[in-house]
C-alpha cells in the first residue's frame, strides 16, 4: 500500500473529511449497540433525542459543552505549537480549587469584596493555576527536551491526589457530610442563568467568546504567527526571529489558562463547589474536540457540542434503553481515529501497489 | 529511621516489591521495543486496560489462566496492529494515534464490562495464580509465574536486540529508516512487527493486574502505570537491562511510600505519598533529559518513495 | 585517464530499457535506454532535476518505473526491492549517506546480510570478512568505531564498503565527489580504478564536468528526464557536455571584479562558538562594501556556526563582532533592519516555514517592524494589506512561480523558494525609499537548483555587490567560489584562513587548506587583513 499525494485538494474535501469519518463511526458503533442487544434505530434516536430533541435536551447540550469547549481551545492552541499538552484535566481541577479559594465562603471567613473585583480576580486565579502546572513541563521541554506527553500526563495524577488532600484538609466544607467537597462558592459570584429554568448559565458565553479570541490571536496578530511558524518549524521560525522559548511560554500560559478557566466556570456556573468526580474527562475529551475541529478554534465550538450532545444524548439513553454510557466514550475515540484517517485521504490517494 | 529498616528488613516488603515490577517491568519492555524501532506508543494505558479485561474475561468465562494471558497478548497485538496501520502505513501523528488508542481501548473494554456485569456492587472475582512454591527459592517462590516471565524477558528482549540480525534490523529501522531500506530491510514490516510484539507484551503487563496482583476487574486500575512504563523508557536508555533496574527501582520506592503510610506516623496526608510514584517519573526524565540517546528515527513519519 | 575497459567486445553487464517514471504531472524519466560493460565507468551527467537520481533509484529498487524494463547480467530484475537489486550485484552509495549514526561501522555494514530468522548473528566471521574487503579496496576502517564520530571521508567509506561487502559487481555512485576535497576525491578515484581492475562496473553521477571527463569512459548525458547524448569520455570536451546539458550553447561567465571596494561593514575578530565538531576558533574576517567575499572548503568545518553568527541566530562564546561600528546584534530582526540580507544553507528546513502561506513568509524575517504590523498594546495585530502587498512586490519582482500567495509555501520548487528567499532577503519593505542591503550572507545559495536558477542567484549576488554591499558567500562548490569571489578565504576545522584576492590562490594550494595542510594563510606581499 502507498499514499501518493493528490494534486489539488478542494476545500469541500476538508469538510467531507470529518463528517464522513463521524458518519463512519456511528456505522460502526452500531456493531457495539447490537452487542448489547439494544435495537440499533431506537437507541440512537434516544441519543438524538436526548442531544437535541428538546428544549431541555438542548441546554442541558450546551451546559455541558461549556467546559468541552474551553478545554478543546486549551488542547488546540496547544497542539498548534506542537506542544502536546495532555494535562487539561489537572490544569482544569487546579483551576477550580484556586477558584473557590479566592471566591469561597470558607465558613464566614472568606474575601468579602465587590463582585466586580472578586470575579475577575477568581477568574485570573483559576486561569493562573492552571497555567502555572502547564509551565514546568513547558519550560522542561523548551529546555531540557524532556517530552512532555508523559509529564503533562502524570501531574494529572498529581494534581488529583493534591485536590484530594485539599478536600480532607483545609478547603473542607464544614457543612457537607459523606462525600468530600470544598468551600462552596460565594453565591453572589455564581454565573447567570441563560434560559430561566435550566443549568444553561453565562459561561457558554464567556467560552464562545474566548473562542473567537484565539482565533483573532492565532490569525491576525504577531503572537499568533509566532506560534504557528514555531509549532509548524521550530528552526525555521527561530531563524525569522520568532523567540521561541518565549512562544512556548506564552503558549503554555494560553493553554493551561483556558484549561483552568473551564474549571473555575463549571464551578460558578454549575456546581458551585469542588468535588472529584467534577470533571468525567473533560482535559480529555477536549483533546478529542481539538483535533476533530482541525485545531480551528472556531471548529472547537462546533466539534465541542457534537461531543457534548453525544454525552448527554447516552445518558438519556442509557437512563432508557439500558446501554451502557460508555457508548460515547467508544463514539468520541473512534471519531477521532476516523477524523485523522479521513483528513489524510483528502490530501492522499492510497496505491495498492 | 528504625522504620524504615525495619520495612526493608521483612521479606514481605521484596516480595510486594517483585510484584509491583511485574507489570512495569513488561510494559516498559513492551514501550521500549516499540521505540527502538522508531515508534512511539501512547496507547499503552488503554492496551493495559484492555489486556487485563480480556484476560480476566477469558477465565471468568472457563478458560484457562494461561489462556487468559494468551488472550490479553493477543489483544494488545490487535491494538498494536491498528496503532501500526495508522503511524507507519499511514504515517500519521504517534502521539495523536496512540492517545485516540488509549482512548478507544479503555472505553470498549468499560462499556464491555458494563454490557456484561450490568449491575455489580462488588467485582465478580476469579482465582489468579497462584505462587511458585514449587520454586524453593525465597521471595521468589512467593511470585506468580507471570513475574518469572517478566525477570526472563529483560535479557532475552537484550539478546534479541543486539545479538541477532532481527535485533539489528529493528534497531536500524528506528535510526535510519532509509538506511535500513538501502540493505533490503522492509521498514514497514520491521516497525509493524516491533509495534505489535510490544503491545502484546502491554497487554501482558495488564492482564497481571487482574490474573495476579488482584483476581477482579475494576475502574480505573491501571490508574497511570502506562505512562510511568513511557518514562521508565527513557530513564532505562533504550536498554533492556537497564529498564528492569528502572522497574524495579521504581517499584522499590512505591511500595516503600505504602508501607510507610501504613506504617501509621502519617504526618503527612496519604494523598502525598501517593504522589511520589508520579513525581519520581518525572524526576528520573528530567535527570536523564540531557544526556538521553534518543533512537534518531523516534517519531519521524516515513514516507517511502515520497518526493 | 583510467585504464581503459578489456579490447575484447566487453560483455553487458546491464541493460536498461526504456525506462518512464511520473511524479505527478512530472516526467521524470522518458524512455531512457542504456547499457553499461563489464569493467566500464559510465558517467550519468545532468542538471539538477535531469532525472539521474530517479533513474539510479529505480535501478536500485527504491522507485518502480511506470514502463522498461532491466536486466543485470542479463538476467531480468524485479522491480521495487532494494533486496533484489542487492541479491542480482548492484550496489548503492548514496549521496546523502544511509548510516546509523548510533551504531557502529559493523552494525552498520552487517545489516541485511543476514537472513533475519537466523537466531545468532555472526559477528566474528563478518567483521573479518569486512577488513579483509577493506584491504583489498584501500578503504580502512575501525568496525567497532561509533559512526557519528567519523568525519565525512571514512562515512563515505563505510558507505561504499556496505556495498562492496555485500558483493557488488555493479556500484552506483551519487554525487560522490560533493562532500569531499580535491585531495580525497583523488583518493576515491584510486578507489574507483582499484575496482575496475577487479572487474566492477560503476556508474558515477555528477555534475562536475571536469571529474567526468577525467574518470569515466563513457558519458551519458540527461536532460529534462530524458536522455539526450551518449559518448566516449575521450574526445569529448567540457564545453560540448555543458552544451548537452542545457540545451543550447553555454557561454563561460565572464568574471566581473569588483569596481568600487568600500569601507568595512562587518569585521569578525577572535570568534569563538561553543563545542562540538562544527565550531568556530579564533575566526578574524572583514567584509568590505562592494567586495564579494567568498569562503571555500568543505560542509561541516564550521561554515554553519559561522553563518549562524551572522544570522543573528548564534552568540560567540568569545571574541567580536561589529557590523557598522556597533556590535552585532543576535537578534534576527534586529540584524534584518540594521540592512542585513540572509540566505540561509536548507531552504526547507529554515528557509521557510512550510505549512504556512507563502505570503506570510514573504515577511516572515520583518513582521515585528512598524512595516507590517501594530504595536504591543493592539496585541501586534498584523498589517495585512500592507504585508500582501510587499508579497506581491517579491514575487514579481524576483520571479516567484507556484501556485500564488496563498498556498503552502513548501509546494513551490526548489528554484523557487530560494527566489522567494532571495527576494525577502533583498527588497527593502518601504517602496518609495529603496535601501539596497548592506551585508548579504548567502550560505550555499545555488545548491540543488538548475542552471537557470543559478545564474539567476549568481547575478543577483554580483549585481547587489556593484550597489555597494558587502556580500559573503559560503560554498563548498569551489568552481563557484573562484568565479564570483573577489577575495577567497577556506575554512577547515573551524578555523579561517586570511582572505587574499582570488587570482592570488592556486586550486591545489586551497585543496590543502580545504584539508588543513599546506602553507595555510600565504601571507602574500599586500594582503589586506585589518
Amino acid at each position: 500500500m502507498r499514499l501518493e499525494k493528490r494534486h489539488r485538494t478542494s476545500a469541500a474535501a476538508y469538510v467531507a473529511a470529518p463528517v464522513g469519518a463521524v458518519a463512519f463511526t456511528l456505522l460502526v458503533s452500531a456493531l457495539l449497540v447490537l452487542w448489547a442487544g439494544a435495537p440499533v434505530g431506537r437507541t440512537y434516536a434516544l441519543l438524538a433525542q436526548g442531544a437535541f430533541g428538546s428544549v431541555f435536551a438542548l441546554t442541558e447540550t450546551l451546559t455541558r459543552a461549556t467546559p468541552l469547549i474551553l478545554t478543546g481551545l486549551a488542547a488546540a492552541v496547544a497542539f498548534r505549537a506542537r506542544l502536546f499538552n495532555i494535562g487539561a484535566e489537572g490544569q482544569l481541577y487546579a483551576g477550580a480549587i484556586a477558584a473557590v479559594a479566592v471566591g469561597g465562603m470558607h465558613g464566614g471567613t472568606g474575601l468579602e469584596w465587590s463582585p466586580w473585583v472578586l470575579f475577575p480576580l477568581m477568574m485570573l486565579a483559576a486561569a493562573l493555576a492552571g497555567a502555572a502546572l502547564l509551565l514546568g513541563p513547558a519550560l522542561m521541554k523548551a529546555r531540557l527536551g524532556v517530552d512532555e506527553v508523559v509529564t503533562t500526563l502524570l501531574l494529572n495524577f498529581v494534581m488529583l491526589l493534591l485536590v484530594s488532600a485539599l478536600l480532607d484538609g483545609p478547603m473542607k466544607d464544614p457543612l457537607a457530610l459523606g462525600w468530600p467537597q470544598s468551600v462552596a462558592l460565594q453565591g453572589d459570584l455564581e454565573l447567570s442563568r441563560l434560559v430561566a429554568g435550566s443549568r444553561l448559565h453565562t459561561g457558554l458565553l464567556i467560552a464562545v467568546g474566548l473562542a473567537v479570541l484565539l482565533w483573532a490571536l492565532l490569525a491576525r496578530t504577531v503572537p499568533g504567527f509566532d506560534i504557528r511558524a514555531a509549532g509548524a518549524n521550530p528552526r525555521a521560525a527561530a531563524f525569522a526571529g520568532v523567540p521561541v522559548t518565549r512562544t512556548v511560554v506564552l503558549v503554555a500560559l494560553l493553554s493551561g489558562g483556558l484549561a483552568g478557566l473551564a474549571g473555575a466556570v463549571e464551578v460558578a456556573g454549575r456546581t458551585g463547589y469542588v468535588t472529584l468526580d467534577m470533571s468525567p474527562g473533560y482535559g480529555y475529551s477536549g483533546i478529542v474536540i481539538a483535533m476533530l475541529a482541525g485545531l480551528h478554534p472556531l471548529g472547537v465550538v462546533a466539534a465541542g457540542i457534537f461531543v457534548a450532545g453525544v454525552l448527554v444524548g447516552a445518558d438519556s439513553m442509557s437512563r432508557a434503553i439500558g446501554v451502557p454510557t460508555y457508548i460515547a466514550d467508544v463514539i468520541v475515540a473512534a471519531s477521532l481515529i476516523a477524523v485523522l484517517v479521513a483528513g489524510l485521504l483528502a490530501q492522499y490517494r492510497v496505491r495498492w501497489k | 529511621m528504625t522504620e524504615l529498616l525495619d520495612i526493608l528488613a521483612n521479606p514481605a516488603f521484596w516480595i510486594a516489591t517483585l510484584r509491583v515490577a511485574t507489570p512495569l517491568i513488561l510494559g516498559t519492555l513492551g514501550v521500549l521495543l516499540c521505540e527502538r524501532a522508531g515508534v512511539l506508543n501512547l496507547g499503552i494505558e488503554g492496551i493495559m486496560v484492555a489486556g487485563a479485561f480480556t484476560g480476566w474475561l477469558t477465565v471468568y468465562a472457563g478458560h484457562g489462566l494461561w489462556a487468559g494471558v494468551a488472550v490479553a497478548a493477543l489483544t494488545g497485538a490487535v491494538f498494536g496492529l491498528l496503532h501500526a496501520w495508522l503511524t507507519v502505513g499511514l504515517a500519521l501523528s504517534q502521539h495523536v494515534s496512540g492517545l485516540g488508542i488509549t482512548l478507544l481501548a479503555t472505553a470498549l473494554s468499560y462499556y464491555g464490562y458494563r454490557v456484561g456485569f450490568p449491575k455489580v456492587n462488588t467485582p465478580p472475582t476469579i482465582t489468579p495464580f497462584a505462587p511458585m512454591e514449587w520454586l524453593g527459592v525465597p521471595i521468589l517462590s512467593a511470585q506468580t509465574p507471570l513475574t518469572l516471565l517478566a525477570l526472563l524477558l529483560a535479557p532475552l528482549l537484550a539478546w534479541a536486540l543486539y545479538r541477532t540480525p532481527l535485533g539489528l534490523a529493528v534497531r536500524m529501522v528506528g535510526e535510519n529508516p532509509q538506511a535500513a531500506e538501502g540493505q533490503g530491510i522492509s521498514v514497514a514490516a520491521t516497525r509493524t512487527g516491533a509495534i505489535v510484539a510490544g503491545s502484546a507484551l502491554m497487554g501482558v503487563a495488564g492482564s497481571f493486574l487482574t490474573l495476579s496482583a488482584f483476581n477482579a476487574f475494576f475502574f480505573n486500575m491501571v490508574n497511570g502505570r502506562g505512562w510511568i512504563c513511557v518514562a521508565l523508557v527513557v530513564f532505562a536508555s533504550w536498554r533492556p537491562g537497564k529498564a528492569l533496574l528502572g522497574a524495579l527501582l521504581f517499584a522499590f520506592f512505591d511500595a516503600l511510600q505504602l508501607r510507610l503510610q501504613q506504617s501509621g506516623e502519617a504526618w503527612l496526608p496519604y494523598q502525598v505519598y501517593l504522589m511520589l510514584p508520579y513525581l519520581l517519573s518525572i524526576l528520573a526524565l528530567v535527570l536523564v533529559a540531557r544526556k538521553a540517546a534518543y533512537p534518531q528515527a523516534l517519531m519521524k513519519p516515513y514516507r517511502k518513495g515520497e518526493r | 585517464m583510467p585504464a581503459p575497459p578489456p579490447a575484447a567486445a566487453p560483455d553487458t553487464v546491464l541493460r536498461l530499457a526504456g525506462i518512464t517514471k511520473r511524479f505527478g504531472s512530472l516526467v521524470a524519466n522518458d524512455g531512457i535506454s542504456l547499457t553499461l560493460a563489464r569493467g566500464e565507468v559510465l558517467a550519468l551527467l545532468g542538471e539538477n532535476g535531469a532525472g539521474k537520481s530517479t533513474l539510479m533509484s529505480i535501478l536500485f529498487g527504491h522507485y518502480v518505473a511506470d514502463a522498461g524494463s532491466i536486466e543485470v547480467f542479463g538476467r531480468p530484475l524485479p522491480p521495487g526491492q532494494p533486496r533484489a537489486a542487492l541479491a542480482a550485484g548492484v550496489g548503492m552509495v548514496h549521496q546523502h549517506f544511509t548510516l546509523a549514526d548510533n551504531l557502529s561501522v559493523l552494525d552498520n555494514v552487517l545489516l541485511g546480510s543476514e537472513p533475519l530468522w537466523q537466531p545468532f548473528s555472526r559477528r566474528g566471521a563478518a567483521r573479518a570478512r569486512l577488513l579483509e574487503v577493506s584491504r583489498r579496496f584501500g578503504l580502512p576502517v575501525v568496525p567497532e568505531a561509533r559512526v557519528g564520530d567519523l568525519s565525512v571521508g571514512e562515512r563515505q567509506r563505510v558507505e561504499i564498503l556496505k556495498a562492496l561487502y555485500r558483493g557488488a559487481r555493479i556500484l552506483i555512485l551519487d554525487e560522490p565527489t560533493a562532500v569531499l576535497t580535491p585531495q580525497e576525491s583523488e583518493a576515491l578515484f584510486a578507489t574507483l580504478g582499484q575496482m575496475v581492475a577487479e572487474g566492477l562496473s560503476i556508474i558515477f553521477i555528477s555534475h562536475k564536468l571536469g571529474e567526468v571527463l577525467r574518470v569515466s569512459h563513457r558519458v551519458a548525458v540527461l536532460r529534462q528526464g530524458r536522455l539526450v547524448a551518449e559518448a566516449p569520455a575521450e574526445g569529448t570536451t567540457q564545453a560540448q557536455l555543458a552544451q548537452w546539458m542545457v540545451g543550447h550553447a553555454v557561454e563561460r561567465a565572464e568574471r566581473r571584479p569588483a569596481r568600487h571596494v568600500g569601507d568595512a561593514v562587518c569585521t569578525l575578530d577572535d570568534v569563538h562558538t561553543a563545542g562540538g565538531r562544527d565550531a568556530l576558533h579564533g575566526v578574524r574576517l572583514l567584509l568590505r562594501a562592494g567586495e564579494i567575499t567568498a569562503i571555500a572548503g568543505v560542509s561541516g568545518n564550521g561554515q554553519v556556526a559561522l553563518a549562524d553568527v551572522l544570522c543573528g541566530v548564534r552568540i560567540p562564546t568569545r571574541g567580536t563582532a561589529v557590523l557598522q561600528g556597533r556590535p552585532l546584534p543576535a537578534h534576527p530582526q534586529r540584524l534584518v533592519a540594521q540592512g542585513v540580507a540572509r540566505i540561509p544553507e536548507d531552504r526547507h528546513a529554515v528557509g521557510v516555514v512550510g505549512d504556512l502561506p507563502v505570503w506570510e513568509n514573504a515577511v516572515s524575517e520583518r513582521l515585528g517592524s512598524r512595516w507590517f504590523s501594530h504595536p504591543w498594546f493592539t496585541a501586534g495585530w498584523i498589517k495585512r494589506r500592507a504585508a500582501r502587498q510587499h508579497a506581491r512586490r517579491v514575487a514579481e519582482t524576483f520571479d516567484v512561480r507556484g501556485g500564488g500567495p496563498d498556498v503552502p509555501a513548501r509546494s513551490l520548487s526548489g528554484g523557487n523558494m530560494q527566489k522567494l528567499i532571495l527576494g525577502r532577503a533583498l527588497l527593502s519593505p518601504d517602496p518609495h525609499h529603496p535601501e539596497p542591503p548592506r551585508l548579504i550572507v548567502a550560505h550555499q545559495p545555488t545548491w540543488g537548483l538548475d542552471i537557470g536558477a543559478v545564474t539567476f542567484v549568481q547575478q543577483q549576488l554580483v549585481a547587489a555587490r556593484d550597489e555597494g554591499a558587502a556580500v559573503l558567500l559560503i560554498s563548498d562548490d569551489l568552481d563557484e567560489v573562484l568565479q564570483l569571489g573577489d577575495r577567497v578565504a577556506v575554512m577547515h576545522g573551524g578555523h579561517l584562513t586570511d582572505a587574499l584576492p582570488a587570482e592570488a590562490w592556486t586550486r591545489e594550494a586551497i585543496g590543502l587548506a580545504m584539508a588543513g595542510e599546506g602553507s595555510g594563510a600565504g601571507h602574500a606581499p599586500g594582503n589586506d587583513t585589518p
